[in-house]
């Protein structure tokens, strides 16, 4: 198990006039899955060649367990990195490539052989060892690749958009699979990637980086319920942002007073709640008179535009919920206090 | 896969090699004839007399041969050491004054050789390099070395670059990462960017004789001896030595030098 932490770290390209990643500082939980989620472009696949030694940083530190890493080329770093395309060696069938590290470290061939053996079981391949890497199906291919990088038991995995490149069904796989291994190994894992769905369901912790900067470092559902501004809330699909003013437990906003939960500061503020907290019906407290702008149904839930006042509300629910909810129709909405959560200074 | 043999293409084939097969011919009937005249179809007269001459110490085939081949391995050799690196900062790296270098190292092959020998012979000679070994396969560089940078430029275009980030994230070293990922990766454009090398030395004559200045006879310059001293038969017996490499190597690389060229470059960009 082993901790990493990123000081202030700067990886800039040759002849780039901008620096791909600019002083990113953060320290990655030993021995758990952390996910580096930005959209396109941010510098999350810098940060892990920069990690890796596959690149070397303009500026900043990179420590691992304490120890700076900068000086240890990539081969002796610790840190396996791999990368979104499966890059299987295509002159080497699937069990070589699987032993590659193991035979650059020169272990012996009886060694390597029971070793490629129980990865490709462990990844759930066990009978292709002897294929080409061309044979195989690309959910496969980067299931060989995680082999190929687990069975050097490295201190740190670096997993670059991991789930990005397979169709639907077999990214819940991919998923388990990483999960499991993960858990089981119980090697630190960062994993970079632009979609926040990817992200929550892999990792047990996220950091977000957002306009070059790091923004919020929390447990997956923490972005979802306390955001840290209004930029981290959209990120994580948040539409419900209401400014006004605190005081004494209530928030004046305009869609009326609202009872706030415990713990919340007074001042400025913008409120937000998940369109998927909003309730039907009158409850106990919140209760506000709406009527339905627009209705979408998105599959496992049905979105309802609200009109409140002069305000506007987002709201999606089950569709047994909403059947028969049309546009034009009134209806109560409630939202309870405990999905109420305060960001700073209305944005 | 196996395509069906269209017949057009069977004669196309034929031709081809008779093209190629053809001029060949007469220099193999010239080695063995003694005296061959005009109007003749074939000669009147075989004989093994030439064969006989060549063969003997006193020709200086074998001392020309093993000469051209020594000359032809060491330019080879050179072309390759220089030529991977330069073919892989042409084909994979973006730098200010691409396109000037890539005319340098194509001028030789615009420029006519006698021009460039003319000029190099003067300073050749001021480093003492003159009519020595090291001197001719110096110069036979400026003609194998674009042949040698231009295959490898090709090569590396389709070349990814993150396969040796991966070799090296998996714990291999810049050789072993050398050694294993990029070497079988490029190894079929080594192999005919080599043989270019080789037989482009291999025939080189005006270089050889400027800078060799007569004292190193490979074999084109032995040949062109006898043929300039009407010795037919010599020269045709000589020949027949001095295009055999060329056809022995074309039939020992023809599955890398044919169509399939999906071997080149094995390491492609997806």
């Amino acid at each position: 198990m082993t901790e990493v932490t990123l000081t202030g770290l700067t990886g800039r390209y040759p002849g780039a006039t901008a620096p791909a990643l600019e002083r990113l500082t953060l320290e990655v939980r030993s021995g758990g899955i952390t996910a580096l989620l930005g959209p396109s472009g941010c510098g999350k696949t810098t940060a892990l060649k920069l990690i890796a030694g596959l690149m070397r940083p303009a500026s900043g530190g990179i420590a691992f367990d304490g120890r700076s890493v900068l000086a240890d080329p990539p081969e002796t770093r610790g840190a396996v990195m791999v990368f979104q395309n499966p890059l299987l060696f295509p002159f080497q069938s699937v069990a070589e490539n699987v032993g590659f590290g193991l035979r650059m470290r020169k272990r012996p061939a009886a060694e390597i052989a029971a070793r490629v053996a129980e990865m490709l079981d462990r990844v759930h391949l066990p009978d292709l060892g002897r294929r080409r890497p061309a044979e195989l199906s690309g959910g496969q291919q980067q299931r060989v690749a995680l082999a190929r990088a687990l069975i050097l038991g490295p201190k740190v995995l670096l997993l670059d958009e991991p789930l990005s490149g397979l169709d639907a069904d077999l990214r819940a796989g991919m998923r388990d699979l990483i999960r499991d291994i993960q858990a089981e190994m119980r090697i630190t894992t960062l994993v970079v990637t632009h979609d926040q769905q990817e992200a929550v369901v892999l990792a047990d912790r996220v950091a977000l980086i957002l306009g070059g900067r790091l923004r919020q470092h929390d447990r997956p559902e923490m972005f979802y319920s306390r955001p840290a501004d209004r930029e981290v809330a959209s990120f994580f699909g948040g539409r419900n942002f209401l400014p006004g003013h605190a005081a004494a437990g209530r928030f004046d906003c305009a869609l009326g007073p609202l009872v706030l939960p415990g713990g919340l500061a007074d001042g400025e503020g913008l409120l937000t709640i998940r369109p998927e907290a909003v309730r039907l019906g009158p409850g106990t407290v919140n209760a506000l008179a709406a009527e339905v702008t627009e209705r979408h149904f998105l599959g496992t839930q049905t979105r309802l535009r609200l009109r409140v006042g002069a305000a506007t509300l987002e709201a999606a629910l089950p569709p047994d919920q909403v059947e028969g909810i049309g546009p034009g129709q009134r209806l109560t909405v409630h939202l309870p206090p405990a999905s109420l959560w305060l960001m700073a200074g209305p944005g | 896969m196996q395509r069906p043999r269209q017949p057009l293409l069977v004669l196309a084939g034929a031709l081809l090699a008779l093209w190629l097969v053809l001029p060949l011919l007469p220099l193999l009937i010239w080695s063995f004839a003694r005296g061959w005249r005009f109007p003749d179809l074939l000669p009147r007269q075989w004989s093994l007399h030439a064969w006989e001459t060549v063969l003997s110490p006193r020709s200086g085939l074998l001392e020309s041969l093993w000469l051209s081949l020594v000359v032809a391995v060491l330019a080879t050799a050179l072309s390759v050491a220089v030529g991977v690196p330069a073919g892989r900062a042409l084909g994979l790296y973006r730098f200010r004054g691409k396109g000037a270098v890539e005319l340098i190292i194509l001028a030789p092959v615009i420029v006519p050789g006698i021009a460039v020998a003319l000029g190099l012979h003067a300073v050749f000679l001021h480093l003492g390099l003159t009519n020595a070994l090291a001197g001719v396969v110096l110069v036979h560089l400026i003609p194998t070395l674009p042949y040698m940078i231009l295959v490898m430029a090709g090569i590396f275009a389709n070349f990814d670059p993150a396969f040796e980030a991966q070799a090296r994230s998996l714990g291999a070293s810049p050789w072993q990462t050398f050694r294993h990922v990029t070497l079988p990766a490029i190894f079929p454009g080594v192999v005919v960017g080599a043989l270019f090398a080789f037989l482009v030395s291999w025939g080189q004559y005006i270089l050889t004789l400027m800078i060799g200045g007569g004292r190193i006879v490979t074999l084109p310059l032995l040949l062109f001896n006898f043929a300039a001293a009407g010795r037919n038969d010599l020269a045709g017996a000589i020949a027949v030595v001095y295009v055999l490499p060329g056809i022995v190597i074309l039939l020992l690389t023809a599955r890398q030098l044919s169509g399939s060229s999906a071997a080149l470059g094995g390491l492609g960009r997806p």
